[in-house]
């Protein structure tokens, strides 16, 4: 019988052969693909309206999941036990895939498939606005101003300010600069004498113990630091050419806005407020609630004070302009204003509220009016929609929302606008 | 953490051979490779192949793996052997030297199961294991970089037939008739039987039997059925489904006997290492090391535990037989021994248990049944008197391939409008509606036209359809 061949680990094998790199990347390609696919019912759960960017969400996976014909759940299984089972007692819970085949090791049989992946919120919404190819939006030049707000260290140089002085480098240039002296000096010196033993001078120069006793003269004497050894950290400020962008959530709080439509509402300007943060580094958000007076709220205030009485459209119109007048000048912000309701206005307000929109729209880059209306309430209330279709402004446009489902495809009607507009 | 050096382990291989051909045991020759972890994941992705087609599924099954093992959920395995000649087996590095001992040792028991266990010797061949494989891989990879292919349609159709691959015979070692022998039997059935009464009794009418019927015999491989009778796949489809279907069956007798194989290999290295006198650190490690990976786990199966203690067993019973087993059982014929070379070379988990696995043995295993109620699973029979038949029929019905349900193409054109016709033989256990549902649409995928599966859900026959409009679900009378 042949000899038993014994092939010994070998790390630069190891190394090389990582063999299911191929397949891991085209498996997390499905990931996320089928994330993408599924993006409009991810969006649609609650969890992640207004969560932090660096939370995880648990994403259920479609795509990636293997199928076979397997049995369901009326199939029994055996165990073995402690030695004192006695029926009806329990052993475990019921409705995982792959239990009871008792099984430690790697095996043939598929077990326990997952179909959830954590993905951050960040990452979540990359994809999100990966799958909408939208343009880039429109930035007049006027609008751009250099922001000199952050600084990036880059480097270090021999001249700067005080401030910017660092120390530990500046030390270890003036011990480099000693060492070398030394080294030299002692080079001279063993020169002649031409010592076989003598330890080469790169290591002495490296390793301050094997240093060998320089001439007593050498070490008594100052060695101060000198114009050459500082080093000042170099900060370039980052003068990329960026903008301001202000979002404006306005939002009917009035007594007919429920939670359900309320929550509606919020899902959407969390998006618009996502999207709008993704293309400028300065974004600022301002919310106007309004019944039959608008006010500047908080965030908490927005999407929690329930108020009651009628509703006034323009008044929240009037509020916007007000602020931009006041804050946000059109020549140096972009504005996205954004307007939900569930279209329920007085109609005496109608003509006004028709008019402030149209100014709206000619400050604002992208101006847009939800309704929502949550499925069947449509056919009974009165729709500002049909007020709306008057207005013909080219960044203007009026979505229904009837279902949480209904909030993707609105927020991709609401930003082709601003295509058309780009490509006209 | 490794406390050897190789030389040390080509010593101890040595020895360990010396006692195995001592005892019986008959091997392919073996290789080992040391491997760190990375490389074991990547072996058990692939199933200890060292080259295997590509496909999603294994990067997949690489991140699972390599999750459970970064959290700690689940360890490595000592070891992996393939099926191959020669034959090849991973030891992780890290392990120490008596870790490296008990898993040559094993490897060697595996390496003997897989040289004489008819399952294996009959259905594979094991000097091709590695060429074959190296092939498909080859084929796989032309398909991908194909220019008329390319990945996204290899992937359509391994998708596809990664999900039926299982659908397929089960026992490799019965000959499957061709279609002409299936004819001759028809006919040869249909003939009259002789009968010396002739005379008085009323002529038997002869029924013409049915020849034209596809498939004649209802047909178990499913992917070999669709690449044979679905004219409209390209040569390169046909040939994924049979590199599918190839490998499916090199693993199936793994499968099959995953209880006694597992269990054959830790009888021997118990045998094997205990004979060997090491010295009372390492003897003391081993017993550890041992006994953890044969320790029962409260309420699964370990395969290493059942399959070790029904060897042990079958041997103590021809050895030392108690008074009482004489009575129940007869008295033994052949030696322990040689009863347990007999039974490693003709048996299959299922028929192993159903022969071996004693009323008493059950009893002392505490082996019990159990079913879901709710959310819980609870203990429904347990191995007495009465119980302990039913138990073990449910084991029988759950080892080998018996998680697999079995579906069988009935008919190629059901109703004249070539429709698939499946049918599930349903053996008291029902379908996963939602993995039913996805897997029929793969079905379709394949067959380019309807198709339908007959089952029984809760008791009552019902009919699932897939075709271009989708899924649908109707009761059978």
């Amino acid at each position: 019988m042949s000899d038993t061949i014994f092939r010994e680990y070998r790390p630069s094998d190891a190394e090389r052969s990582d063999r299911s790199a191929g397949d891991r990347l085209r498996h997390r390609e499905k990931v996320r693909e089928s994330i993408r696919e599924n993006i409009a019912d991810i969006i649609a759960e609650e969890s992640i309206i207004g969560k932090n960017r660096d939370k995880l969400i648990k994403v259920p996976l479609r795509g990636v999941k293997e199928y076979r014909f397997i049995y369901g759940e009326n199939a029994p299984g055996v165990g073995t036990g402690d030695g004192n089972t006695q029926p009806g007692q329990v052993v475990g819970k019921a409705g995982k895939e792959g239990q009871g085949k008792g099984d430690g090791k790697a095996g043939d049989q598929p077990g326990v498939d997952y179909y959830e992946t954590d993905v951050s919120l960040e990452e979540l919404i990359e994809i999100m606005f990966e799958d909408l190819e939208l343009p880039n939006l429109e930035r007049r030049t006027l609008r751009e101003i250099p922001s000199d707000l952050s600084s990036k260290r880059k480097g270090y140089r021999h001249v700067g300010i005080r401030v910017r002085l660092d120390k530990r480098r500046t030390a270890r240039q003036r011990v480099t600069r000693m060492m070398a002296t030394l080294r030299s000096r002692h080079h001279q010196a063993a020169l002649p004498a031409a010592d076989a033993s003598a330890e080469p001078p790169a290591e002495t120069a490296y390793n301050p113990e094997t240093v060998p006793t320089p001439p007593p003269v050498a070490v008594k004497k100052r060695f101060p630091f000198h114009q050459d050894d500082l080093r000042f950290k170099h900060l370039e400020t980052d003068t990329r050419e960026d903008s301001n962008a202000v979002v404006i959530c306005i939002m009917d709080t009035s007594g007919s806005m429920d939670t359900m439509k309320k929550y509606l509402a919020r899902s959407f300007f969390f998006m618009l407020y996502q999207f709008i943060a993704t293309r400028y580094r300065n974004v600022e958000i301002v919310f106007i609630g309004h019944h039959t007076e608008a006010t500047e709220v908080t965030e908490e205030e927005f999407f929690h004070k329930g108020e009651a009485g009628g509703t006034f459209i323009s008044s929240g119109y009037q509020k916007a302009l007000d602020i931009i007048a006041e804050r946000y000048h059109p020549s140096l912000w972009n504005i996205y204003a954004f307007h939900c309701s569930d279209g329920d206005n007085f109609d005496s307000d109608n003509p006004a509220a028709l008019r402030t929109a149209k100014e709206l729209c000619e400050v604002c880059n992208l101006f847009g009016y939800g309704e929502i209306k949550p499925l069947g309430s449509r056919y009974y209330e009165s729709s500002m929609l049909n007020v709306f279709r008057r207005l013909d402004a080219p960044n203007f446009q009026a979505v229904l929302i009837e279902r949480k489902e209904d909030i993707w495809p609105s927020f991709k009607a609401f930003l082709s606008k601003d295509r058309i507009k780009e490509a006209s | 953490m490794a406390n050897y050096e190789i030389a040390e382990l080509i010593d101890w291989d040595a020895r360990i051979r010396e006692k195995a051909a001592e005892f019986g045991l008959s091997w392919y020759p073996q290789e080992f490779e040391i491997c760190d972890h990375n490389g074991m994941l990547g072996y058990m992705a692939y199933s200890g192949m060292p080259s295997h087609y590509p496909h999603w599924s294994y990067g997949k099954s690489y991140e699972k793996l390599k999750t459970l093992y970064d959290y700690g959920v689940s360890g490595l395995p000592y070891e992996m052997v393939i099926n191959s000649n020669p034959a090849i087996a991973y030891l992780m590095r890290d392990n120490s030297l008596l870790l490296q001992i008990l898993t040559i040792a094993h490897v060697y028991g595996h390496n003997d199961f897989f040289k004489n266990n008819f399952t294996f010797t009959s259905a594979t061949r094991a000097e091709l294991t590695i060429e074959t494989f190296k092939a498909h891989a080859l084929r796989v990879r032309r398909y991908t970089e194909d220019p008329s292919i390319g990945i996204e349609k290899v992937e359509r159709i391994l998708d596809a037939a990664h999900a039926l691959a299982f659908t397929c015979r089960r026992n490799l070692s019965i000959r499957k008739l061709s279609r002409e022998e299936q004819v001759e039997r028809a006919i040869e059935q249909a003939q009259p039987r002789p009968d010396p009464f002739q005379r008085i009794h009323p002529r038997a009418e002869f029924k013409e039997p049915e020849t034209r019927r596809v498939p004649l015999e209802p047909d178990e491989d499913l992917l070999l059925f669709i690449r044979d009778h679905n004219p409209f796949l390209a040569e390169w489809e046909r040939d994924l489904l049979t590199i599918v279907d190839e490998e499916t069956k090199y693993f199936l007798p793994m499968m099959e006997t995953k209880i006694m194989n597992e269990g054959w290999a830790s009888y021997w290295h118990k045998k094997i290492v205990e004979s060997l006198k090491l010295d009372q650190g390492l003897h003391l490690e081993f017993l550890v090391r041992h006994n953890q990976v044969l320790r029962p786990i409260p309420g699964q199966i370990n395969p290493y535990h059942l399959g070790f203690k029904v060897w042990e067993d079958i041997y103590r019973r021809h050895e030392n037989p108690t008074p009482e087993e004489i009575r129940k059982y007869g008295a033994p014929t052949k030696s322990g021994t040689e009863k347990l070379f007999e039974v490693r070379e003709v048996e299959r988990d299922t028929s192993f248990l159903r022969r071996y696995l004693t009323e008493e043995l059950m009893r002392e295993l505490d082996m019990f049944e159990y079913e879901a109620r709710g959310d819980e699973l609870v203990v429904d029979k347990v191995s007495d008197e009465e119980g302990w038949r039913k138990v073990k029929e449910t084991l029988l019905k759950n080892v080998g391939t018996g998680w697999i349900p079995v579906i069988k193409v009935e008919d190629a054109d059901y109703g004249h409008t070539r429709t698939l016709y499946l049918k599930h033989y349903h053996d008291g256990r029902d379908l996963q509606l939602e993995h039913a549902e996805k897997t029929l649409a793969f079905v379709q995928r394949l067959w380019g036209h309807e198709c339908v599966l007959e089952t029984v859900l809760q008791g009552k026959r019902s009919l699932l359809c897939y075709n271009e409009r989708g899924f649908s679900m109707r009761a059978l009378k």
